[in-house]
C-alpha cells in the first residue's frame, strides 16, 4: 500500500526524521511508536504533504506520491486525522463532516455521513453544534469521523487516544477495529504503545528521526527493550551486563 | 427642534447610501484580513478601478452617441459587472504578484508591498487615463431617470440612484451572505480562515481559497467603485483614499475578518457620519459645522472599539497552529 524508502526531513537545517524506510500493507494496522520529539508527527504530515522530504521516496500502490501538495494527497486516498484534532472551531459538526467530504463528487456523502453516525452516536445527536463547543472526546471523535468522510483508503491517524479518559480510549480503539475491518488501511501513531500493539498487526519504533525498531506487534509486546521504554517496565539487569 | 426632526428621515437615506458602500468595500479588506491576517492597503485602488471602468463605459457609450439610447436597467448591470470583473481580477493579479511571493514573511514586509501596489495602481491609472483622455479627473455622465426623486413622504424624498446603490447593495450583501455560509465554495473558505493547513488535509487547495477570496472581496470594491461614480458622479485616482481608510474602519468597528461585522459596520459608520454632519452644528450651536463630522464619528467610533476592542459583532481570525 505505502512504500516509504530512506525518507530525510528537515525544519529549516535542523533534521527530524534521518532516513526512516517503512512498510504498510494494505488492510492492516501499522503502529509507529516513540516518544515526544522522536519525529512521529513530522512522518505523517510528510506522508499528506503538509512537508516536503528533503531526500528518499514515498509510493502509494507504487505511484509517486512525494511532493505532491496535501490537496492532491488526499484525492489519492489518504485522509489524516491531525494531532491535537485541529477541528474548525466555528463550523457545525455537520460542516466539518462535510468538509471531510470536500474532494467527493459522488452520491454517497450521505450515506457515508450516516456511517459515521452509526460509530459515533454522539455526533448524529450534536449535529447542529458548534464544533469548538465539543467536549475533547467529543472533538476527536469528530476529527475521526471527519477524516473518514472523505472515504479513504490510507488512514493516518496522530495519537487518537492522546488526553483522553481510558473509557474513550477503549471506545477509540474499538473503532480503529472497525475502521480495519471495513478494509481501510490505518497507520496509527500512538504514546499509547500497549493499546497501540493491541490493535496493530506491525509496528516501527521511531527514535530522533530514526527507526530502530520493526516488527510484528505481538512479538514487540514481548521485547524487553520495548517494554521498558513504552510500557512503562523497569530495566531488567539481567538484559545489561557490565 | 421641529426642523431637526423634519431632517432625520433624509439624513437616514443619505447615511444608508454611505453605509452600503462603506459596507461593500469593507468586505474586501475583512475577507482578505479572514484568511491571511493581512491588511490589504491596495484595496482602495481596487475599488477606484471599479468607478474608472464604470466612467470609461458611460463615456465611451456617450462617445459614440448611443447612451441615451440604452434604458438604464440594462445599462445599470453591465456598468457593475463590468466593474466587478474588472476589480476582482486586479485584486487577484496583486494577490499573485505582490503579496504571495512575500508570504511567510514577517507581516509588515506584505504591509508594505501593499501601501506601494496602492501608490502604482494610482499613478497607474492617472498615466492611463492622461494619455487616453487627457485628463484623470472624471464625471459620470448623468443617466436618463437616476436623478429623478421618488416622494415617499411629507418630508421624504429619494433620489432614484440612492434606491440603486442600497438595492444593488443589499443584493450583493445577501448573495456573499449565502456564497459563504451556504456553499461548498463558502465552506472551504471559512475552512481556511480558520485553519489553513487542516483545510488542505481535507483537500482544499488553499491559493486557489485565497485568490477566490481576493477576486469576491474585489469584485465587491468593484462593484461599490461604480456605484460610487454613479452616486457622486467625480472620480480620480486618488478618489479611494478616503472611503478606503472609512471602510477599512468599518471592519475594525464589525470585528476585523467577521463578515456580518463588516456590513453592520459599514452601515455603523455611514449613518454616524451622515448624521453628525447634519446634526453637529445644531447640537453645538453652531460652535461646530458639518466639516468636523469625521471628527465626531471617529471620536464615537474610539468609544465604542474602547468598550468592545475586538468590534460590534467580534473579531474573527483562524486559530494559527
Ligand atoms: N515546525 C517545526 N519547526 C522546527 N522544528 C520542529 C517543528 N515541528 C517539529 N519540530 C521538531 O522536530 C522533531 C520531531 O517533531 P514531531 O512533532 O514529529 O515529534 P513527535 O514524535 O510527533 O512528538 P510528540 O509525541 O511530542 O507529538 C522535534 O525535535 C521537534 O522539536
Ligand atoms: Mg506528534
Amino acid at each position: 500500500m505505502l512504500e516509504i524508502e530512506d525518507l530525510h526531513v528537515h525544519y529549516g537545517s535542523i533534521p527530524a526524521l534521518r532516513g526512516i524506510s517503512l512498510f504498510i500493507p494494505r488492510g492492516e494496522v501499522v503502529a509507529l511508536l516513540g516518544s515526544n520529539g522522536a519525529g512521529k508527527s513530522t512522518t505523517l504530515k510528510t506522508i499528506s504533504g503538509l512537508l516536503k522530504p528533503k531526500q528518499g521516496t514515498m509510493r502509494l500502490n507504487g505511484e509517486r506520491i512525494d511532493g505532491l501538495p496535501p490537496y492532491a494527497v488526499v484525492q489519492k486516498g489518504v485522509s489524516h486525522v491531525p494531532e491535537g484534532r485541529r477541528i474548525f472551531n466555528r463550523m457545525t459538526v455537520r460542516e466539518n463532516l462535510e468538509m471531510g467530504a470536500y474532494t467527493r463528487r459522488d452520491g454517497e456523502i450521505a450515506r457515508d455521513m450516516e456511517r459515521v453516525f452509526e460509530l459515533f452516536p454522539r455526533l448524529a445527536e450534536r449535529c447542529n453544534q458548534v464544533a469548538g463547543t465539543l467536549s475533547g472526546g467529543e472533538q476527536q471523535m469528530l476529527a475521526i469521523g471527519r477524516a473518514l468522510m472523505s472515504n479513504p483508503s490510507l488512514l493516518l491517524m496522530d495519537e487518537p487516544s492522546l488526553g483522553l479518559a481510558p473509557r474513550l480510549v477503549e471506545m477509540i480503539f474499538r473503532v480503529i477495529e472497525e475502521i480495519r475491518s471495513r478494509g481501510t488501511t490505518i497507520f496509527l501513531v500512538e504514546q499509547n504503545a500497549l493499546m497501540a500493539l493491541s490493535v496493530a498487526r506491525m509496528a516501527y519504533v521511531l527514535e530522533t528521526g530514526q527507526i530502530v525498531g520493526s516488527g510484528e506487534a505481538a512479538v514487540l509486546l514481548r521485547d524487553p527493550k520495548v517494554r521498558q521504554a513504552y510500557l512503562g517496565e523497569p530495566p531488567e539487569s539481567a538484559e545489561n551486563p557490565g | 427642534m421641529e426642523f431637526a426632526l423634519a431632517l432625520a428621515p433624509q439624513v437616514l437615506v443619505d447615511g444608508l447610501v454611505l453605509g452600503f458602500m462603506y459596507a461593500l468595500i469593507a468586505l474586501g479588506y475583512t475577507m482578505v484580513y479572514g484568511v491571511l491576517q493581512f491588511i490589504n492597503f491596495a484595496h482602495s485602488e481596487i475599488f477606484v478601478l471599479g468607478a474608472f471602468v464604470g466612467v470609461e463605459i458611460l463615456l465611451g457609450l456617450q462617445g459614440a452617441g448611443v447612451l441615451a439610447g440604452i434604458p438604464v436597467w440594462v445599462l445599470l448591470p453591465v456598468l457593475v459587472a463590468a466593474g466587478m470583473a474588472a476589480s476582482g481580477f486586479l485584486a487577484v493579479g496583486v494577490e499573485r504578484v505582490a503579496y504571495r511571493p512575500l508570504r511567510g514573511a514577517p507581516r509588515l514586509v506584505p504591509l508594505l508591498s501593499a501601501i506601494g501596489i496602492s501608490f502604482f495602481l494610482q499613478d497607474a491609472i492617472r498615466f492611463l487615463e492622461s494619455i487616453w483622455r487627457n485628463a484623470f479627473y472624471l464625471t459620470y455622465p448623468s443617466l436618463e431617470g437616476l436623478d429623478r426623486r421618488i416622494q415617499l413622504g411629507p418630508a421624504l424624498d429619494i433620489s432614484v440612484k440612492s434606491l440603486v446603490v442600497i438595492g444593488s447593495s443589499i443584493l450583493m450583501l445577501v448573495g456573499l451572505t449565502f456564497l459563504v455560509n451556504k456553499t461548498k465554495m463558502g465552506r472551504a473558505i471559512r475552512a481556511v480562515a480558520q485553519d489553513p493547513e487542516t483545510a488542505s488535509l481535507m483537500g482544499v487547495d488553499v491559493n486557489r481559497v485565497i485568490s477566490l477570496t481576493f477576486l469576491i472581496g474585489g469584485a465587491m470594491g468593484g462593484a461599490a467603485g461604480v456605484l460610487f461614480g454613479i452616486q457622486y458622479s467625480l472620480i480620480s485616482p486618488y478618489t479611494g483614499f478616503i472611503p478606503g481608510i472609512k471602510a477599512f474602519t468599518a471592519a475594525v468597528l464589525g470585528g476585523i475578518g467577521n463578515i456580518p461585522g463588516a456590513m453592520v459596520g459599514g452601515l455603523v459608520l455611514g449613518l454616524l457620519e451622515s448624521f453628525s454632519a447634519s446634526y453637529l452644528s445644531l447640537l453645538t450651536g453652531g460652535a461646530f459645522g458639518a466639516e468636523y463630522k469625521d471628527i465626531f464619528a471617529f471620536s464615537i467610533l474610539i468609544l465604542i472599539l474602547i468598550l468592545r476592542p475586538k468590534g460590534l459583532l467580534g473579531e474573527v481570525v483562524g486559530e494559527k497552529a
